[in-house]
């Protein structure tokens, strides 16, 4: 990091850029280190994201073991009350009834609540620490990585498509396409409209927990820089105590951010389920 | 930035923990949570039906003293009608004996002076006779007589 600091301008831009490559392996731009071609690893992303899977996967077998029905622990009693809001959220949104839905919910709410708390450790500190190994690029947020919010709304797209063919059959499903929005007078434009719908689901599901993430580690970076290239001399009694104030401050507010992101991205999972429930639209 | 094929390992990883999640965090819980809110529901529904149970017992305590004390209320009322009747037949016998205890006394009194009037009449006429005798200075028949001497008494 001190290297970046030398030069002003282009330094801070090198900053920013180095924050925000991944650990790639497979196909990469050598000088970049950006991925040259679809066949790259952002281990990073995938590291994180695994060790926090994990983390759910150890919690949850520690806690299934140890069940008490009646004098539940502190602990227990925190979980119990996430599973009864994603209950909730189920219950109020979706209609009728699959078994997948609410364990799909509360994984996505769990694992990307996360994952985007990954933004809040201080910027630096993980890739300061994996610098110390050699490991020169380190991204902290899988979140900031399409990747990982396209593999998740992938995978609700394709579940998406599942769960219409088979509740409406296929015929239903190409019908919908047909007639849907205009009626049976209108067959071109629905084709086109409802395309456009169906594929905009994953798209926009994909993209809005990206961007938020993204511009959110992006602010965190730029109140890193306050401190990192006018905390010289003097000026850093200045500066450092703003950049205290302003990280307190986006720090909080993006605490508000990453658990309405992380319930977007599950309410909207379960309503995009839900109207593949549902019958006639 | 750019989509890899990260992506994939991404959507592997992602199915594994919904999988992994529904087996061992949601399952089991959410079976706790509804064998929890049964036994709640059977708890209060125990405790409603033992509410119930108190107040039926409760009501049929007060019925029975209620009933207990109607027949106390009966037994003493029946014991004191029966107390003043054995009461009235014993006034009756008393006065009835002693009506008759006085009937027996008159009657025994009656033989009394009756008998006493006929010693008295026997003596009167012997006095009577005497006192003439004295009067007339000679011995009357008394068997001449006998019929003025009785008429002499019986006017005693």
């Amino acid at each position: 990091m001190s290297a970046n600091e030398n030069s002003s301008g282009g330094g801070t831009v090198e900053y920013i850029q180095h924050h925000l490559t991944n650990l790639c392996a497979g196909d990469c731009d050598p000088v970049t280190h950006k991925a040259a071609s679809f066949w790259a690893w952002h281990l990073d992303t995938l590291f994180f994201s695994i060790v926090l899977g994990a983390l759910i996967v150890a919690v949850s077998w520690r806690l299934g073991k140890n069940l008490s029905a009646d004098t539940p622990s502190g602990f227990q009693n925190f979980v119990e009350s996430i599973i009864e809001f994603v209950s909730t959220q189920v219950k109020d949104t979706f209609p009728g009834h699959n078994p997948l839905i609410a364990p799909l919910a509360l994984t996505i709410f769990v694992w990307v609540w996360l994952m985007n708390f990954m933004d809040l450790i201080p910027v630096d500190l993980l890739p300061v620490i994996a610098g110390l190994f050699g490991i020169q690029y380190l991204k902290v947020v899988p979140t900031t990585d399409l990747s990982t919010t396209f593999a998740m709304s992938l995978t609700v797209f394709i579940l998406i498509v599942y769960y219409n063919v088979k509740i409406k059959g296929v015929g239903g499903y190409l019908k919908m396409f047909l007639f849907h929005p205009f009626g049976k007078f209108l067959v071109p434009v629905n084709i086109v409209m409802s395309i456009i719908e169906e594929l905009a689901k994953p798209l926009s599901l994909g993209l809005r927990l990206f961007g938020n993430l993204f511009a959110g580690e992006l602010v965190f970076l730029l109140i890193a820089l306050i401190g990192g290239t006018l905390a010289t001399g003097l000026a850093a009694l200045f500066w450092l105590p703003l950049q205290v104030v302003l990280d307190l401050g986006w720090l909080i507010f993006h605490l508000l951010i990453i658990t309405l992101q992380a319930f977007i991205f599950m309410v909207l999972t379960i309503v995009y389920l839900g109207m593949a429930h549902v019958e006639d639209h | 930035m750019n989509i890899t094929v990260t992506l994939i390992g991404q959507m592997a990883a992602f199915v594994l923990l919904i999988w992994f999640v529904n087996k061992v965090l949601w399952g089991p819980l959410n079976a706790l949570l509804a064998e929890r809110q049964k036994r709640i529901a059977d708890g209060l529904a125990a405790a409603e039906k033992g509410k119930h149970e108190l107040e039926l017992s409760e009501k049929n305590a007060k019925e029975a003293l209620r009933n207990a004390k109607l027949q106390a209320a009966d037994i003493i009322a029946q014991s004191e009608k029966r107390a003043s009747e054995i009461v009235e037949e014993a006034k009756d016998n008393a006065r009835a004996e002693g009506e008759r205890l006085i009937t027996a006394a008159k009657a025994e009194i009656e033989q009394e002076v009756n008998r006493a009037k006929e010693q008295l009449r026997a003596q009167v006429a012997s006095i009577a006779a005497a006192g003439a005798e004295k009067i007339l200075k000679r011995e009357i028949d008394r068997k001449a007589h006998d019929d003025l001497l009785k008429d002499l008494a019986s006017q005693i």
